[in-house]
C-alpha cells in the first residue's frame, strides 16, 4: 500500500519519509498540532521545485532559439538564383517588373524555399490576370511527396457516373434508343517528377503573401487548354467556364498553361545540358532521358547567340498530342475492358509510339507560319558587352537572355499566339433521332374524297375477305371431311 | 507618358513585364527634348513601343495647344532619329484593316500584299484587286486606333477651356483612394464618340469643363479593363484587354498619371470568348 501512486504526486511512502525527516530537521514544539500544515508544506515544495524548472526554460531557449535559426543561414548550399543579377540582366533584355518589385519577390522566394524546405527554386515569371496577377515559382519536387490533388478528379468522376445511372433504370428492356456516346478512356496522369510534371509550382498574388502551391497536371487538362483561350483572374478557386469544358478549376488551368509555356518556351545555349547517359544503345531512351548540366561548357559567344537559333536549344521535353510528354500506350489499356467495340480501336491505336522533338531540339527546327522567335543584341551602341535576347513570338512574353550565364522568364497573359481568329471548336453533332420509320412518321390528313375512296376499297375488300373465307371454310370442311 | 516623368513612370508601369534599358532611357530623354524644341511641341510624350519581328518602333507623340487635337505622332527605331507618322484618313484605316495580317516586321518600307476579292464565287477572278500597304501605313494606323480605343486619364485631369482646347488641369490633385477604385472615374482621352445617352440625373452632377470625355465603364464589352493596385499597394494600375499591352498608371492623391502601350500591336479580337 504504501508503495501506491497517488493521483498527480509521489508515492505515499516518499511523501511520508519526507514529512518525518522535515519532522525531525525542524524540531517543531507542538509537532501534532501542525502535522497536516507541514505535510501540505512539504506537498507544495515538491511542486515549487517543479515551477520553478518550468519558469526556467523559456529563459535557456530565448537565446538559443534565435542561435539555432541563424545557424541555418550560414549552413546548406544556396538554393536561390542570384535574383539581382538576373534582374540586372532582364533590365538590360527589356523585361523585369522594376527593380524593386524585383527584390520583393526574391525576398518571398527566400521565404518559401526556408517555409517548404525546397531544394531548388527559381523565379519562372508572372502570369498578369484581371483582378490579379501570379507570380509563380518553380520548385524541384522532394521525394516521397503527393497523393493528395487527385480530389477534384475523383469528384468529377464520381460526377459523370451519377447520371448515367440514373438514366438507366428506367427505361430497362424497352427498345429505346441507347446511347452512342462512349466516355473515352483518360489518359493517365504522367507521375510526379517526369515530363509535364518535373516540377512543382508555388505562386502568390504579391509578394509576402503565403505562397499556394497548385496541383500537378493531367493530360485531358492540357489537351482542352490547347483549345480554350481564356483570361486568368487572379482567384485560384474559380471555375473555368469555357467550351470544351476544362476539367477542374483555375489552379489546374494555370498549372496546364505552365506546362505548355515551360515546354515551348524553355530553351538554353546549345551545350549548357547534354543528355545522361551514352546515346544509341537505344533510339527511344533518348526522347525522354534526363538531362544534367554539362561540366565542360564554355559557353557560347553572344554574338552568335544573337544571330542564330542554331544555337539555343529546348531543355524542356516537347508535350504530345496526347498531352504527355512521354508515350502511353492506351492500346492496353482500353484492352482489359471487354467490349467489342474497343477492338477496332485497339488496332487503330496500336501504331507506332507518337513522338515529339527530341530534348535538346535546337529552336532553328521550330515550326510556324512565321518566325516564332526574334533574337537581338541588348545594346547596338556597345555591342562587345551586350547580352543575347531572346524573345517568343508564339508565347509573347515569353523571354530568354544569356551572357554566359543564361535565364528564362515569362511575364505576359498566359495565351498562346494562334495567328488567326479564334474560333472555339463546334460542338459535336446532335445524336441520330430514332430510326425513321413507317411506325412512327405522321402520314398526310386524307381529304374527304380519299377517305370515300378508302371507304369504298374497304368495303369492297372486306367483302373479298368474306368471300375468300366462305370458300376456305369451305376447304376446311372438305380437308375434315377427307 | 510625359517626357518629363520618364524617368520615374516607366518603374509604376513595370508591372505589366515590359522595361526600357537604361541606354534607351537616356536615348529617349535627350532625343525627346530636341524633339520637342525641333516641331515647336508644348509638350513631348513618350507613347509606347510596338514590337516586331525583327525590329521594334519606338513611338512618340507631340501635343500642341490643344491636347486632343494637335496630336502628332513619331516613330524612332533607335530612339535617336524620329520619323513622322503619316496623317490617318479613314480610306486609308479600311486598307490597312483589309491588307495586314500578323505581326510587325519592324521594318517601315516593307509591304503587306492581300489580294482581296469582291462578291461572290463567279466574279472573283473580274473584282479581284491586289492591296498593297507598306509598314509605316500600318504603324500610323494602329497607333491612331489604339490612342482612339483605350488612351486613359484620369477624371478631372484636363479640362475645356471656354474655346474648346482642352488643357492640362493645373489644380488636379489627383483621385481620392476610393475613387480611384472605381472605373467611372477614368476617361477616354478622345474626342467623345457615344453622345449623351445618359439620363439627366447622372449628369446633374457632371460639371461641363470637365465631363466632355467617355468613362471606361461604359465600354463594351463590359470588363474589358482590369484594374489592380500595385507597387506595394501605392499605384492603381489599369491594363487594357481589348490592347493587351497598354497600361496606364496614377498614383492616388497627387497628379502623377500617363499611359505606354508596349505590345505587338494586335487587338485581341478574342476578347469575348476570353472573359
Amino acid at each position: 500500500f504504501l508503495m501506491k501512486n497517488s493521483s498527480n504526486s509521489n508515492m505515499n511512502y516518499d511523501h511520508l519519509t519526507q514529512l518525518l525527516t522535515k519532522v525531525m530537521d525542524e524540531h517543531p514544539n507542538n509537532a501534532v498540532d501542525v502535522f497536516e500544515e507541514m505535510s501540505y508544506e512539504v506537498k507544495r515544495a515538491s511542486l515549487n521545485s517543479m515551477q520553478s524548472n518550468l519558469r526556467d526554460l523559456p529563459q535557456l531557449t530565448a537565446t538559443e532559439l534565435l542561435a539555432e535559426q541563424q545557424r541555418s543561414l550560414f549552413l546548406g548550399k544556396p538554393v536561390l538564383p542570384n535574383v539581382s543579377e538576373i534582374s540586372f540582366y532582364l533590365e538590360q533584355a527589356e523585361v523585369g517588373l522594376g527593380r524593386e518589385e524585383m527584390q520583393r519577390i526574391f525576398l518571398a522566394l527566400k521565404k518559401l524555399v526556408d517555409s517548404e524546405r525546397l531544394t531548388h527554386c527559381r523565379f519562372w515569371g508572372k502570369i498578369l490576370g484581371i483582378e490579379n496577377n501570379y507570380i509563380v515559382a518553380e520548385a524541384e519536387n522532394r521525394e516521397g511527396e503527393e497523393k493528395d490533388h487527385y480530389t477534384i478528379e475523383d469528384e468529377l468522376k464520381e460526377q459523370i457516373k451519377e447520371p448515367e445511372s440514373l438514366e438507366k433504370e428506367p427505361f430497362e428492356g424497352s427498345p429505346f434508343p441507347h446511347s452512342a456516346h462512349k466516355p473515352q478512356h483518360e489518359v493517365p496522369k504522367e507521375a510526379i517528377g517526369i515530363g509535364a510534371n518535373k516540377f512543382a509550382y508555388y505562386v502568390c498574388k504579391e509578394p509576402g503573401l503565403p505562397w499556394v502551391k497548385i496541383p500537378s497536371v493531367t493530360p485531358a487538362q492540357i489537351t482542352i487548354a490547347r483549345q480554350i483561350r481564356k483570361f486568368f483572374t487572379g482567384n485560384l478557386d474559380k471555375s473555368v467556364v469555357s467550351y470544351p469544358p476544362f476539367p477542374g478549376n483555375e489552379a489546374n488551368y494555370l498549372r496546364a498553361q505552365i506546362a505548355r509555356i515551360s515546354a515551348a518556351t524553355q530553351v538554353s545555349p546549345y551545350g549548357f545540358y547534354q543528355t545522361v547517359g551514352d546515346e544509341g544503345e537505344e533510339e527511344q531512351e533518348l526522347y525522354w532521358a534526363s538531362i544534367e548540366v554539362n561540366p565542360d561548357f564554355e559557353g557560347v559567344p553572344v554574338r552568335e547567340l544573337a544571330e542564330s537559333l542554331k544555337v539555343w536549344v529546348h531543355h524542356r521535353q516537347h508535350i504530345l498530342q496526347q498531352g504527355r510528354c512521354t508515350w502511353e500506350n492506351m492500346a492496353e489499356k482500353t484492352g482489359e475492358d471487354t467490349n467489342e467495340e474497343t477492338e477496332d480501336e485497339r488496332e487503330e491505336e496500336l501504331d507506332e509510339p507518337e513522338v515529339g522533338p527530341r530534348l535538346l531540339n535546337p529552336l532553328s527546327l521550330d515550326a510556324f507560319n512565321m518566325p516564332p522567335w526574334s533574337s537581338k543584341l541588348s545594346s547596338h551602341l556597345t555591342p562587345e558587352h551586350a547580352i543575347a535576347v531572346l524573345r517568343s513570338n508564339l508565347w509573347p512574353g515569353a523571354f530568354a537572355y544569356s551572357s554566359g550565364k543564361f535565364e528564362n522568364i515569362y511575364i505576359g497573359w498566359g495565351l498562346k499566339y494562334i495567328g488567326e481568329v479564334y474560333s472555339p471548336p463546334i460542338p459535336p453533332l446532335p445524336q441520330k433521332e430514332y430510326p425513321d420509320g413507317p411506325e412512327i412518321t405522321e402520314a398526310l390528313d386524307p381529304t374527304p374524297e380519299e377517305e370515300l375512296d378508302f371507304k369504298d376499297n374497304l368495303e369492297e375488300q372486306q367483302a373479298a375477305l368474306e368471300e375468300s373465307e366462305e370458300s376456305d371454310e369451305l376447304e376446311e370442311s372438305e380437308e375434315d371431311d377427307n | 507618358m510625359d517626357s518629363c516623368s520618364l524617368y520615374y513612370s516607366l518603374d509604376l508601369v513595370a508591372s505589366s513585364g515590359h522595361v526600357l534599358t537604361v541606354e534607351q532611357r537616356i536615348a529617349l530623354q535627350t532625343s525627346l527634348l530636341i524633339l520637342k524644341k525641333k516641331y515647336k511641341f508644348q509638350r513631348a510624350m513618350l507613347w509606347g513601343k510596338i514590337l516586331g519581328i525583327q525590329e521594334n518602333y519606338f513611338i512618340a507623340q507631340g501635343r500642341g495647344e490643344s491636347e486632343i487635337k494637335d496630336r502628332k505622332y513619331l516613330y524612332s527605331l533607335d530612339c535617336m532619329e524620329w520619323f513622322l507618322l503619316p496623317l490617318v484618313t479613314e480610306s486609308m484605316i479600311e486598307e490597312v484593316s483589309k491588307a495586314v495580317r500578323g505581326h510587325f516586321i519592324g521594318e517601315p518600307s516593307f509591304v503587306y500584299e492581300q489580294i482581296h476579292s469582291h462578291g461572290g464565287g463567279e466574279e472573283a477572278a473580274e473584282g479581284e484587286e491586289v492591296i498593297r500597304v507598306n509598314e509605316e501605313k500600318r504603324l500610323a494606323v494602329t497607333v491612331h486606333l489604339i490612342d482612339e480605343d483605350v488612351s486613359v486619364v484620369p477624371r478631372g485631369a484636363f479640362i475645356r477651356n471656354p474655346l474648346g482646347h482642352v488643357q492640362i488641369n493645373r489644380s488636379f490633385e489627383g483621385l481620392s483612394e476610393s475613387e480611384a477604385r472605381r472605373l467611372e472615374n477614368y476617361l477616354h482621352f478622345h474626342e467623345r464618340k457615344t453622345g449623351n445617352k445618359k439620363s439627366i440625373t447622372d449628369m446633374g452632377e457632371w460639371s461641363p469643363a470637365i465631363d466632355f470625355l467617355d468613362a471606361l465603364s461604359d465600354d463594351i464589352p463590359k470588363g474589358s479593363w482590369s484594374l489592380q493596385f500595385e507597387c506595394a499597394s501605392r499605384v492603381c494600375v489599369l491594363r487594357s484587354l481589348l490592347w493587351p499591352g497598354l497600361t496606364f498608371y496614377h498614383v492616388p492623391m497627387t497628379p502623377q498619371h500617363g499611359y505606354i502601350y508596349i505590345g505587338f500591336g494586335m487587338k485581341n479580337i478574342d476578347l469575348p470568348f476570353k472573359l
